[in-house]
This record gives structure tokens, C-alpha cells and sequence, in this order.
């Protein structure tokens, strides 16, 4: 059996690429695959802890952050279509008069 | 019973408080009048009540409920009427009756609603006046005293769009309020000496002590009394509200100077005599105060070319007669003053009143004269209460005057009984001064004299339609006419209650009195601690060998109430230019007079402007502006400084804002598991 600690490693790289993603890509859209893959990073050590303590619970709470990754993807799809439609760009570094 | 006496004239005050400005004329004067009536007939009856009780016991009282209980301490709302309270109310509701009657009349020219606030004032004032001499405690009096104070602001700032009138109201009040304080500290050091407000009680529990020979609570705590009540009566230092308060309607410098207001210092001692009578050092003090206001007040009187201010002064110099009184222990013979000065100065306030009326609002002597034919109702009774006032034998003021000056005379006060003659030659003099140039000679005012003064049309003239300059003069419509005539009767008869021993009379009003000047349950005690200091109320009359004295005193004290007429006859009535030429070889003295001694002008210097001055620089230049709105902008930059700063921090990235949450969670996670 592949031990617990590989599968938190492969978690923490994919957390860290996700992370690197949204800090370092210029495209809202990248940006939100890039949360994605950290949202799924952290489903994959919830899993891993779930199986390493012979439970199910790391499995259903990966359901529920699945769920609300889906919806959170449809939010930030509408907001970044309407954003894109304002100022016709997707460099997040456009929208910064929110702000005082 | 006795809630009603000051119930009524208050009932008359909030009825037209409410409604006057709708009520016509005839109807709120008529009401104000008649509540005023009303009052002095439930006083004449509660009066009766108390004369039909035994001498000792002659109190009655009332207590309305409890007003203040807090664990031993209760304080109740109590009316007591016993034979000092008496006189009082007789004369505040008899002669504020007569003046609100006269008041119909004077004020017949002001609108409709100026008209109701004047008299729901009017009535106001002696319901306070009737609280301050009806309560049985110092804190029921203090209810009326500050009352008559507001009131007495109002009455004289009742012409209030004159600029003179709103200041000398505010200036009445004022001083007032610096004589209350001084009062409301008496009180609380007798409260906490005496463990109670209620003044039979105080009284008893003084009687057993014996007098107090040096400053000591007693004598600090009257001290504080009677410096409010030089505020209230006008004494030195705090007289000079009352020359100002002319300015007021007449009708209520009458009502201030005879009735109310100015009585109540006088009264004040008189109901605490038991208390004053165990402070020496406080006695002789007031009756300095006193002789050397009426001096003072005297000489200031005798230059003055406003008809209402010499009367104004002649009240001053009348109250310090009071005062004299009460300060050498002639409780009784101060309130006889009191009582016989509210009749000939509310008929001499009233006589001037009709004169102004009469000349449409002229007050300076210097422009009347001649008036004697043309007004011959005012000046008859004008005359009567200036012989009243001057102390010619066989009228009121004669009478208790002599009292005042034998008392004083009696008791080993030489220097102030010679102030005292002084003063009273003065009185003589500056009255009849006023009566002379008011009525005698030649016609001076402006209205046009006919060229015939001797032809002059008298009073009967028909109704004259407010024309001025058309030289007919009328006299005292009748409800001022009768006021006059029913105070100048008691200018001449007043005195009659109080016709001392030595004239063959029985001194009823003394006797009355003094049961009101000794504590109650204590009396034999009583009687000997107020006998170390002087006799009681009846005062010395019934000293064996005393008649005698008496009696040459008061031919001398008549003598020069006569010489002081006739020196005014000689000087204002055959040699006018004697007065002038004093004035001319006298520049500084006459100038001094006339100013007031400039006592306004060293009050405003040394007293008024640097309160002015530490209230601009120093209190709102200074604290008000740098230190407290220093300290309320201050806070408002030192947040928009910390906010200008922190804003920077919202950037609108929302690349920052993820880095920021970030290094965020690092730290946090960061410290946990590395702690």
C-alpha cells in the first residue's frame, strides 16, 4: 500500500502549483483552473486521510467541496464573462478602481 | 385654608398664561385684580383665626404633603401663618391688590396679550411673594425668593425691546443670584449644623445656646443669610439692581419696592431673629450695612433728576433704616417700618406713575413743575406719602421711623442713630426737593404751556384722546385715583397700630409681633438669651425712664424732619439758584452724587470687565477654543491621519489582496506548528 505521506506530497505540489497559478497568470480564467487544481489538491489529502483512518468522512466532505467548487466555478465564469464585457479584458491587474 | 392665599393669585397666573391673549382687556386685568381680592380676604380671615388664638400659641399651619424624605431627613410642605406672616400677607395682598386695581388703568395703552402677560406676571409675583412669607422652612421660602427673582426679571425687562430695560432686568437678576448663593451656603451650614430647615425648630434648638462671641457657625451661616439678603433688599454692595429696575412699568416698581421683593431680606431676619440675636458679630454688621446704605442711598437721592429714581433711592435708604433696625435687635420696630414704607412708597411709586401717565412717559423733574392744579388727586396724595415718608409727627412713617431711631438711640448706638437723624433730614429734604420741582413753580415739560398757567383748565378737562403737546393735563383715571387715595389713608393711619408708649399708646403692633421673634417651645429661654443682646420685638418702650428719652427723641427726630421741608421749600421754592450755585462750588462732590458714587463704574471695572475679559481670552479664546475644540479636531485628524495612511492598504488588486491572505495563512499555520 502506498503510504499516506506520498499522497500528501503529491497534494502539497499540486497545492503549490495552484498557488503559483493564480499569483503568476495573467488570464482570469487561468486563474480559476488554477483554484481548481488547488480545491482538488486538498480533496486529494482529504481522501488520502480518509482511507489512511479506514473512514469515510475525508469522502464526504470531498463531495460537498466538489459541489461547491461546481458553483463556484459557474459564479466565476458569469463574473469573468461580465467583467471581460466591461473593459474587454481578462488581466485581473485591469480591475483595481475598486478601491477608497 | 391658607394654600389658598398663594393658590389664588397663581390660579390668576396660569389662567392668563393660557388664555389671556384671548381674553379681552377688562377681563384679564379685572381677573388678575380680583384673585388678588380673593387672597387678601382668605388672608384676612386666616389673620382673624390666628388674632383669636392665646398669644403664646398664635400659629397656624398647613402642611401640604411631603415634599423630600430621605431617611431621617423629611421635609414637608408646610404654610405656617403666625403674627410676623400676618402682617406680611395683609400688606402683600392688600396693597398688591390696590396696585394690580391701578395697574388696569396704566397699562391700558399696551395690546391685548401684552396686556394678560403683564398682569399673569403681576400675579405671578405675589404668588411667590405669599410662598417666600408663608413657608415654614428656609427651603419653602427659598421657593419664593428665587421665584420673586425671576419675576421681578421679567416685570422689569417687560418692555423688553428697550435695550436699557433687558439689561437692567438681566442686571436684577444677576445680582440676585449672587446674594442667592450666598444664601443657599447659609442654609446648607445651618442644615448641617441644625440638622433641619424648618425654622421654629432652628429657632429652639439656638435658644439654649448662648450668644457667640466670635466668628463661629452662627455667625458665618447669618452672615451668609443676610448677604442674600442685601441682594433681595438692595443693600450694600448688591443695592445697584434696584435704581435700574425703573425701568420697568411703574405700577411694578411699586409692587417691588413696597409689596414684595425688596421686604423679603427684611423679613427674612425678622423670622430668624432667635438665630440672628445669637450672632453679634452678624448684628453689627447688618446694622452698619443698614446705616450706611441709608446715608449712602440719602445723598445720592438728593441729585438725581429722575422722578423714579429718586424713589428708587429713597427705598434703599429706607430698607438700611429696615436693616438698622433689625441689626440692633429691633426686630419689631424694623417690621413696623417694613409695614407703614409699603403704604406711602407704593402711593409715592403710584403718584409718580400718574405723573409720567399724565405727561406721556416724561420722568425727568428737571421738565415737570406746575402740575399741582392740573393733577390735584395725585398731588395731594403724592404730598401725603412724602410727609409720610419724611417723618412728620402724627403719620405712618413718624411713627416707626421714631421706633427705629429710639430702639437704636436706646441700645447704645450713637453713631448710627446720628447717621440715622442724618439720613432722615436728607429723606426730608430730597422728597420735598421732588415735590417741589414735581409740582410747584412753573410749568417745565414740553407740551406747549398755555401763556397763562393760571388759567390753565383743571382736571375736569374732558377726555383729552392721547394728544400730546396739547397742554390739558388729566389726572388719575379712576382706578388709579382710588389706589392712591386708599394708600395715601394709610400713609396717614398705618401708623396707628404702632403708637409707641411714651405717646399714650399701647405699641399693638410690637406686642403682636413678638411671639414671632422668640422660639416657640423654648420661650422663657428664649426671652433671656434675646434679652442679652436686646429686648425683643416690642422693643424698649416699656423701659422704665425710657419714655422720657423717647420723647425728646422724637421731638428732635420731628424737629428735622421739618427743617429738612424747609430747607428744601427755601431751596427749590424761593432761591432755585442755591442749588445750582452748591452744585457750581461743589463740581467733584455734585458729580460723584449724580454718578452714584460710581459705584456702577467700579463694579464694571473691577468685577464685570474682568469676568468679560477672563471669559473672552482666557475661557473661550483660550480654553474653549484650544483645549476643547483642540481636543475634538485633534481626535478628527488623528483618525483621518491613521486612515490616509491605512487606505494604502486597499489597493483594488485583487492579486494583493490573495498575497495577503496567503502570507497570512503561512504565518498562522507557520506559528502553530512551530511553537
Amino acid at each position: 500500500m502506498i503510504p499516506l505521506g506520498h499522497y500528501l506530497i503529491v497534494s502539497a505540489i499540486l497545492f503549490a502549483i495552484g498557488t503559483a497559478g493564480v499569483f503568476l497568470r495573467r488570464n482570469l480564467i487561468t486563474i480559476l483552473l488554477s483554484i481548481e487544481i488547488m480545491l482538488n489538491a486538498v480533496n486529494l489529502s482529504f481522501v488520502a486521510f480518509g482511507r489512511a483512518q479506514g473512514n469515510v468522512d475525508g469522502q464526504i466532505i470531498t463531495f460537498f467541496v466538489m459541489t461547491v467548487a461546481a458553483a463556484e466555478a459557474a459564479v466565476g465564469l458569469a463574473i469573468v464573462i461580465g467583467l471581460f464585457r466591461h473593459r474587454e479584458s481578462l488581466n485581473p491587474d485591469a480591475f483595481t478602481s475598486l478601491k477608497w | 385654608m391658607i394654600a389658598l392665599i398663594p393658590l389664588f393669585p397663581l390660579l390668576g397666573f396660569a389662567i392668563n398664561a393660557s388664555m389671556g391673549r384671548r381674553l379681552p382687556k377688562t377681563v384679564s386685568g379685572g381677573l388678575a385684580s380680583l384673585v388678588m381680592l380673593a387672597s387678601f380676604a382668605v388672608s384676612v380671615a386666616v389673620v382673624w383665626q390666628v388674632a383669636n388664638l392665646a398669644p403664646a400659641q398664635r400659629a397656624i399651619e398647613q402642611t401640604l404633603y411631603t415634599w423630600i424624605a430621605s431617611g431621617d431627613f423629611v421635609l414637608d410642605l408646610t404654610l405656617r401663618v403666625d403674627p410676623l406672616a400676618s402682617v406680611m400677607i395683609l400688606v402683600i395682598t392688600g396693597i398688591g391688590s390696590l396696585i394690580h386695581i391701578y395697574s388696569t388703568a396704566y397699562m391700558h395703552e399696551e395690546s391685548g396679550p401684552e396686556y394678560a402677560r403683564y398682569f399673569s406676571y403681576l400675579n405671578l409675583f405675589a404668588a411667590f411673594m405669599l410662598v417666600l412669607v408663608l413657608g415654614a422652612n428656609f427651603l419653602v421660602l427659598f421657593i419664593g425668593w428665587e421665584g420673586v427673582g425671576l419675576c421681578s426679571y421679567l416685570l422689569i425687562g417687560f418692555w423688553f425691546e428697550k435695550r436699557s430695560a433687558a439689561d437692567a432686568g438681566k442686571k436684577a437678576f444677576v445680582v440676585n443670584r449672587i446674594g442667592d448663593y450666598a444664601f443657599i451656603l447659609g442654609t446648607l451650614l445651618l442644615f448641617v449644623r441644625f440638622g433641619t430647615l424648618d425654622f421654629q425648630r432652628i429657632a429652639s434648638a439656638v435658644a439654649p445656646l448662648g450668644t457667640e462671641p466670635t466668628f463661629g457657625v452662627l455667625s458665618v451661616g447669618t452672615l451668609l443669610l443676610f448677604i442674600g439678603a442685601t441682594g433681595k433688599s438692595a443693600q450694600i454692595p448688591l443695592y445697584v439692581w434696584l435704581p435700574d429696575a425703573m425701568e420697568g412699568p411703574t405700577p411694578v416698581s411699586a409692587l417691588i419696592h413696597a409689596a414684595t421683593m425688596v421686604t423679603a431680606g427684611v423679613y427674612m431676619i425678622g423670622r430668624n431673629a432667635v438665630l440672628f440675636s445669637h450672632a453679634p458679630e452678624t448684628m453689627a454688621v447688618v446694622a452698619v450695612i443698614g446705616a450706611a446704605t441709608a446715608l449712602m442711598a440719602g445723598t445720592i437721592g438728593l441729585v438725581q433728576n429722575d422722578i423714579k429714581r429718586v424713589l428708587a433711592y429713597s427705598t434703599v435708604s429706607q430698607l438700611g433704616y429696615m436693616f438698622l433696625a433689625m441689626g440692633v435687635g429691633a426686630f419689631g420696630a424694623g417690621i413696623f417700618h417694613l409695614y407703614t414704607h409699603a403704604f406711602f412708597k407704593a402711593c409715592l411709586f403710584l403718584g409718580s406713575g400718574a405723573v409720567i401717565h399724565a405727561l406721556h412717559g416724561e420722568q425727568d423733574i428737571r421738565n415737570m413743575g406746575g402740575l399741582k392744579a392740573g393733577l390735584p388727586i395725585t398731588y395731594w396724595t403724592f404730598l401725603i406719602g412724602s410727609l409720610a415718608i419724611a417723618g412728620v409727627p402724627l403719620l405712618a412713617g413718624f411713627f416707626s421711623k421714631d421706633e427705629i431711631l429710639f430702639d437704636t438711640f436706646a441700645r447704645g448706638h450713637v453713631i448710627l442713630w446720628t447717621v440715622g437723624i442724618l439720613t432722615s433730614l436728607l429723606t426730608a429734604t430730597y422728597m420735598f426737593r421732588l415735590v417741589f420741582l414735581t409740582f410747584h413753580g412753573d410749568r417745565r415739560h414740553d407740551a406747549p404751556a398755555p401763556q397763562h398757567p393760571e388759567e390753565e383748565e383743571p382736571a375736569a378737562a374732558p377726555a383729552h384722546g392721547h394728544g400730546h403737546g396739547n397742554g390739558h393735563l388729566h389726572d388719575a383715571p379712576p382706578a388709579m385715583a382710588l389706589a392712591l387715595v386708599v394708600l395715601a389713608l394709610g400713609s396717614v393711619l398705618a401708623g396707628y397700630i404702632g403708637v409707641p408708649h411714651a405717646l399714650g399708646g399701647s405699641n399693638a403692633l410690637g406686642a403682636w409681633l413678638a411671639p414671632s421673634f422668640a422660639a416657640r417651645s423654648a420661650t422663657t429661654l428664649a426671652d433671656r438669651a434675646v434679652g442679652e443682646v436686646g429686648e425683643p420685638g416690642a422693643g424698649g418702650a416699656g423701659e422704665a425712664g425710657g419714655e422720657g428719652l423717647e420723647l425728646s427723641l422724637m421731638v428732635v427726630s420731628s424737629i428735622v424732619a421739618l427743617v429738612g421741608i424747609g430747607l428744601a421749600a427755601f431751596i427749590w421754592l424761593r432761591r432755585r439758584e442755591i442749588a445750582d450755585k452748591a452744585a457750581a462750588s461743589f463740581p467733584g462732590l455734585y458729580r460723584l452724587l449724580l454718578n452714584k458714587y460710581y459705584v456702577d463704574e467700579v463694579y464694571d471695572a473691577t468685577i464685570v470687565q474682568p469676568i468679560r475679559i477672563v471669559s473672552q481670552e482666557g475661557l473661550w479664546r483660550g480654553i474653549d477654543v484650544n483645549v476643547i475644540d483642540g481636543a475634538v479636531n485633534g481626535t478628527a485628524s488623528i483618525v483621518d491621519g491613521s486612515a490616509s495612511l491605512l487606505r494604502r492598504l486597499q489597493s483594488g488588486s485583487v492579486r494583493t489582496y490573495a498575497g495577503s491572505l496567503l502570507v497570512g495563512v503561512v504565518l498562522i499555520l507557520g506559528y502553530y506548528l512551530w511553537r
